[in-house]
């Protein structure tokens, strides 16, 4: 289909007409062709458009719209191979140009950022008066603020601060139809309207382009302290996150690696002031009884972004399910990746958010994959391939969208009528 | 109302579900905000999601409008009814049906009201996080719908911080679940859109909540200074060094007057008051603390008391939650707003509202959660003056304005609903809530789900801005433009 639809005769004389049109309103630098380098999980576009400001950006949406072109939003282009490959793919649209922080209000501790911007570029703004954005991205040199919020990446600091969802309080949208609309505000408290800040995260561009975002802010910590606790079996590594979960320990992130033929280990951030760091310290080392407690660095902070290194060998999926369930969990990766001869290795937050890759014959990269899905779903978790096995056809990302998917389509209608907006790439092929 | 749909009603939630007559149905033609009223035709009172489903099936098919009720505690008007419409009462569907430890989730019914949550996990130190001041009595359902805050928001967040999960009846009548248990599930984040929606999407009928492990420690400090203005530098000074308080309350010398006189919080008497709390690990909160005095101090505080024991707490709050109702020792009637500001912006607004409200003639009380922004301005007026209450409205839609000028939002938690949907054009350009009425068209393409609330004109599905065209509905007969 894809390949067909790619192929189409007429599609280059349309391209250069398109290109000729875009070419006046972005400015002819901003239009070129696009190169191999370009192509969306495989599916190469003709055309990458880079508008320079929020009102270009949404006048090539609506002349894309019109004439009919198949978009997909690129930010860093860091997670762009997520979700399905397009069903179609005409036009990049890139928002390289919109990189501006157009206000840190610092002493209100918000920022006012356009989607362009990397996530590490608007870190070190708000670092300049002791402040950040509390989320811990892949690749945040690169990742923009559009690209994160589309993707709805966090990391381990999600457990203390939220997601994006919890940190975004207001959002700009250019819609197909050359809409740019706003939606929340600058203060954190507020609940004038539909809270569409919440519905652009996560939707991975299928209903309007990200232009700018407004975020609350959390001061930077004055000090942290990490330490790492060592157990023997899953089952002893559950039974002590639950420990601390139950406990009164304020931690701002806790993770457990886990790993084919390896131990777990769990990795534990404090932040604060001196003295309550070493209260905590204590309180850690009494909960932990007999597992091992050593002090770390920030470096398994990193644990997240290495399951990803050299990852064109294997796969790599998001996994979600309870705090509770991660020994039951863990167990079912193991039968299933041993009966499949398949070396796993997995990241585990504390919220049940989850990182696990899997290396492999992509034969049997899939039917894990599958089985450990059915696994998942049937608790009331979730698997989603964020990297595809290479060598055998795409798994579906997403799994099941459950009986809201008629709703979701119904609001994709609404958003994207002509159904432009990186088609056929998220859940239940819209 | 037609009485074969009453019968049909009755059938749909059971003789002791349906109400119809005109003395009981005065209970339910208002909410919290009691200067607007309409009666209802009848009120259902289902007992299940099954009998919810069927009673919007009935609106579904004769087109009836409906509004989802909780305890009528609102105070935007959110749940009063609307001409020709029904309202549904959550009122019956209180049962927690499932409390999660381990992975610190609740399950509860819409009816189940805020504080029994916390109430139910509170021996094993778990406590639901927010807090409005009628949490006593206001219903989780209700709190969905008004994404409710509360004192402790600052830190904790709001109601849509710890809604995991819904179990929703859309205003077709199908059930549907958004969100679950766990977190992420794939898909658009739609309990997100519905949490705060004001019963304009559908009707909840279960609610997967997240609850909190209670802090180790909780310290909670008054402090008085001369004026409002050193209260706020305090504030800032504690936002510049850092710190993330668990709550932090203003009051001005009216609010103070008044809580005082209602219940007796024993407050000093002073021109700008703050509550302060700060929870966490013992030593990391005795630390803080410390700087908060010398912070307050610093800033002109001439009296800090820190509460020493859970009674001296509870008394400290008892004053902040009662200011409002303790209003009516001042005044015979007043109207309560809801207004957020970058926080920043502080002495600026207070000094506008001093001039608003001498130029007005009407005395105004400031209640505030300082450390987000949301102002309480209450004005106080008296009914019985030609004119008066006309002039008090007036004026609270200028301090509303005032606060979108500064950056900010014309209702931090109260909702909009029915009392400021005027005001949303001044927050939002027309493209704005023309995209927001595309979510509504996908969840109620009739309109039938609490209809005129929220937005400032009712519009049609398809209808876009500009030149008029003729929706199918309306030359289908179905509906009609008004």
């Amino acid at each position: 289909m894809k390949a067909i639809a790619n192929s189409m005769p007429g599609t280059k004389t349309l391209a250069r007409g398109s290109e000729e049109a875009l070419r006046t309103m972005v400015g002819a630098a901003h239009v070129r062709p696009a190169e191999a380098s370009d192509a969306v999980a495989g599916v190469p576009p003709q055309i990458v458009v880079e508008p320079g400001n929020e009102q270009e950006l949404a006048a090539v949406l609506q002349y894309a719209n019109e004439a009919g072109l198949c978009v997909a939003p690129r930010g860093g282009g860091t997670k762009l191979s997520w979700g399905n490959p397009p069903a179609r793919l005409d036009l990049i649209v890139s928002t390289a140009r919109l990189s501006r922080i157009i206000e840190h209000a610092w002493a209100d501790l918000t920022v006012t950022v356009e989607a362009g911007c990397t996530i590490q570029c608007l870190q070190e703004t708000l670092a300049q008066h002791g402040q950040r954005l509390a989320l811990d991205v892949l690749w945040p040199e690169r990742a923009t603020v559009g690209g994160a919020l589309s993707a709805n990446d966090s990391g381990a600091l999600r457990l203390r601060f939220g997601g994006l969802r919890d940190l975004i309080i207001g959002i700009t949208l250019a819609l197909p139809d050359g809409t740019l609309a706003t939606s929340g505000g600058k203060v954190v408290k507020n609940v004038a309207g539909y809270d569409l800040p919440k519905l652009a995260t996560g939707a991975l561009g299928t209903l309007g382009v990200i232009t700018r975002a407004i975020f609350r802010l959390h001061p930077l910590p004055q000090n942290t302290r990490t330490f790492t606790i060592s157990a023997t079996s899953a089952g002893e590594m559950q039974h002590f996150v639950l420990k601390v979960q139950d406990s009164q320990l304020v931690h701002s992130a806790f993770q457990v690696r886990f790993g084919t033929d390896t131990p777990p280990e769990a990795d534990i951030l404090f932040e604060g002031t001196q003295a309550g760091l070493a209260a905590q310290e204590t309180h850690l080392k009494k909960l932990a009884e007999s597992n091992r407690v050593a002090k770390t660095g920030p470096a398994v902070w990193k644990a997240r972004d290495r399951l990803w290194s050299s990852a064109n060998t294997g796969a790599v999926a998001k996994i979600s399910l309870l705090p509770a369930g991660i020994a039951k969990t863990v167990e079912a990766v193991e039968r299933i990746t041993a009966r499949q001869k398949v070396h796993w290795s997995a990241v585990v937050q504390a919220t049940g958010l989850s990182s696990l890759r899997l290396d492999g014959d992509a034969e049997a990269l899939h039917t894990s994959l599958r089985e450990l899905r059915a696994s998942l779903e049937r608790n009331g978790g979730s698997l989603v391939v964020l990297h595809q096995p290479a060598g055998a056809a795409p798994l579906e990302a997403w799994g099941n969208p459950g009986d809201a998917l008629p709703l979701m389509s119904a609001v994709k209608k609404q958003f994207d009528p002509k159904n432009i907006l990186n088609r056929g790439r998220f859940v239940g092929e819209i | 109302m037609n009485v074969h749909i009453l019968r049909e009603l009755r059938s749909a939630v059971g003789e002791r579900g349906l109400i119809t007559s005109p003395e009981e149905l005065h209970t339910y033609e208002c909410d919290g905000l009691t200067n607007f009223r309409v009666l209802p035709q009848a009120v259902v009172l289902p007992d299940s999601a099954q009998q919810v489903q069927a009673a919007v099936r009935i609106c579904h098919r004769e087109r009836i409008p409906f509004v989802a009720r909780g305890a009528g505690t609102g105070l935007s008007g959110g749940a009063l009814p609307v001409e020709n419409g029904i309202v549904i009462s959550l009122a019956r569907m209180n049962r927690i049906l499932e409390v999660d430890l381990a992975n610190a989730r609740v399950v509860a019914e819409p009816g189940v009201i805020n504080l029994d949550v916390t109430g139910r996990v509170m021996p094993q130190d778990y406590f639901y996080g927010p807090d409005p001041s009628s949490q006593s009595v206001c219903t989780i359902g209700g709190n969905v719908a008004e994404n409710s805050g509360g004192a402790h928001c600052l830190k904790y967040g709001f109601t849509t911080t710890h809604v995991l999960g819904l179990e929703v009846v859309l205003p077709d009548a199908s059930l549907i679940h958004l969100g679950g248990k766990a977190l992420d599930a794939p898909g658009y984040d739609l309990a997100g859109v519905f949490v705060g929606s004001e019963g304009t999407l559908g009707i909840t009928t279960k609610v997967i909540l997240r609850i909190i492990k209670r802090p180790q420690c909780i310290r909670t400090l008054l402090a008085a200074f001369p004026t409002t203005n050193e209260a706020g530098a305090a504030v800032s000074g504690m936002i510049a060094a850092g710190m993330l308080p668990a709550a932090v309350e203003m009051m001005d010398n009216l609010a103070i007057q008044a809580a005082e006189a209602a219940v007796h919080a024993n407050y000093p008497i002073c021109g700008g008051l703050l509550l302060l709390e700060l929870d966490g690990a013992d030593a990391e909160v005795e630390t803080l603390l410390e700087q908060t005095n010398e912070i307050c101090r610093k800033n002109g505080a001439w009296e800090i008391r820190i509460a020493q024991s859970d009674a001296e707490r509870a008394l400290m709050w008892k004053g902040r939650k009662a200011a409002f109702a303790s209003m009516g020792r001042l005044s015979p009637n007043y109207i309560v707003q809801d207004g957020v500001i970058p926080r920043t912006a502080m002495p600026e607004v207070l000094r506008e509202i001093e001039r608003l409200s001498a130029e007005a003639g009407l005395r105004v009380a400031n209640v505030f959660h300082a450390g987000d922004g949301n102002l309480h301005p209450l004005v106080l007026y008296d009914q019985r003056v030609p004119g008066e209450q006309k002039a008090a409205e007036l004026l609270s839609y200028k301090i509303l304005e005032l606060c979108v000028e500064k950056g900010g939002s014309i209702t931090g938690e109260h909702g909009v609903g029915e009392e400021k949907k005027m005001m949303m054009g001044k927050m939002f350009s027309e493209p704005d809530l023309e995209v927001m009425q595309r979510v509504r068209c996908a969840f109620d393409p009739l309109h039938l789900s609490n209809p005129s609330k929220v937005f400032p004109r009712p519009r049609l599905c398809g209808d876009k801005a500009g030149e008029y065209t003729p929706h199918p509905v309306e030359t289908a007969g179905i509906a009609e433009r008004f």
